[in-house]
């Protein structure tokens, strides 16, 4: 399969996950704005850090005057999650060069990791399987900068009653469905959101990282039992 | 300074992304840890919906008779018995539509 053809399959398969970007890159424009970042500031932000929470989390703690240290857990400790995702990467990207790693890191994603790492984990025989990275990856970065423009220069063209941010959970919630009719993946969801739920207020927004390494731990048990079973 | 910290901040975020990608070496992980990463996102998700649908803004437990739990059921449904993102993803923002304009 030509290069060219796996990043076109990589744009197309992350299409329908790009739903939330645009209403939640407008919601960051509005915001960064209003808390007086300047335009320029709130934009360059949308491509030096490229994390939609992080960013919505950097600019109310500078407002709110909060210390350079809190600022900083807080991006670190939301975007702790990729460790894991590049774990998972890290399998597939073994023989790419220093470019294309730091192409690819640059451009990581939830969803661009969702889409991609099931493609090259299925493709692991294509030595150009990458592109489908770049093609999820680059769709998702573009259409990230488009739309904090928007929210910066039009302000809230999407009205508020639409209630659009709850396309967020449901995307995450269709990045899981093919895992719903095995049941050790179900548990491991069910600990996972419990305990998200338990350690939401805890500070730095730690309970997404906090409630990946309980439900991975889990996950290890069940496959050790897993194995018992299978002897 | 306010710039200083967004490079930093940019750093940071790039350093997530990048640093297992350079240095594990796939070779060096056992079969178990390689195991346990193919549930990943059956880990992360979870807790970026659950807060999402159950909690309102203040971080409290929403009422049962809030439309987002229900739209979320329907997605559910849907996406359990079609496997299908989009159709999951639509379903459960159309349902939320039809509780919140025509049912409340």
């Amino acid at each position: 399969m030509k290069s060219i053809a796996i990043f076109q399959k990589g744009i197309v398969d992350v299409m329908p996950l790009t739903i939330p970007v645009v209403p939640f890159g407008i919601i960051y424009g509005v915001i960064g704005v209003e808390m007086g970042l300047t335009p320029f500031m709130t934009f360059a932000m949308s491509f030096i850090i490229f994390a939609g929470s992080s960013q919505i989390a950097f600019s109310q703690l500078f407002v709110a005057g909060a210390s350079p240290l809190v600022m900083l857990g807080s991006v670190a400790a939301i975007n702790s999650r990729h460790f894991l995702y590049g774990a998972v990467l890290s399998q597939y990207f073994n023989k790419l060069n220093f470019n294309w790693r730091i192409l690819l890191s640059y451009l990581m994603t939830d969803q661009a990791f969702s889409v991609s790492s099931s493609y090259l984990k299925n493709n692991q025989n294509k030595i150009n399987a990458h592109y489908h990275m770049l093609g999820s990856g680059l769709t998702l970065w573009l259409l990230w900068q488009i739309s904090t423009l928007a929210g910066i220069f039009l302000g809230n063209i999407v009205p508020e009653q639409l209630g659009l941010t709850f396309t967020i959970p449901l995307t995450f919630l269709a990045l899981i469905v093919s895992e719903l009719r095995k049941l050790d993946h179900v548990i491991v969801i069910l600990i996972s959101g419990t305990s998200s739920l338990v350690f939401y207020n805890y500070p730095y927004k730690i309970y997404i990282i906090l409630s990946a390494f309980i439900a991975l731990g889990v996950s290890y048990l069940l496959i050790l039992r897993f194995k018992e079973i299978s002897k | 300074m306010i710039w200083f910290w967004i490079f930093v901040a940019g750093l940071i975020t790039f350093f997530t992304r990048y640093s297992m990608i350079a240095f594990i070496d796939p070779s060096i992980l056992s079969k178990n840890t390689k195991k346990v990463l193919t549930y990943v996102p059956s880990a992360v998700f979870p807790a970026i919906i659950f807060p999402a649908v159950f909690l309102n803004s203040k971080g409290l437990l929403v009422s049962i008779e809030n439309p987002q739990i229900w739209a979320f059921m329907i997605a559910l449904i849907i996406g359990f018995f079609f496997k299908n993102i989009l159709l999951t993803i639509i379903s459960g923002l159309l349902s939320f539509w039809l509780f919140i304009f025509w049912l409340s």
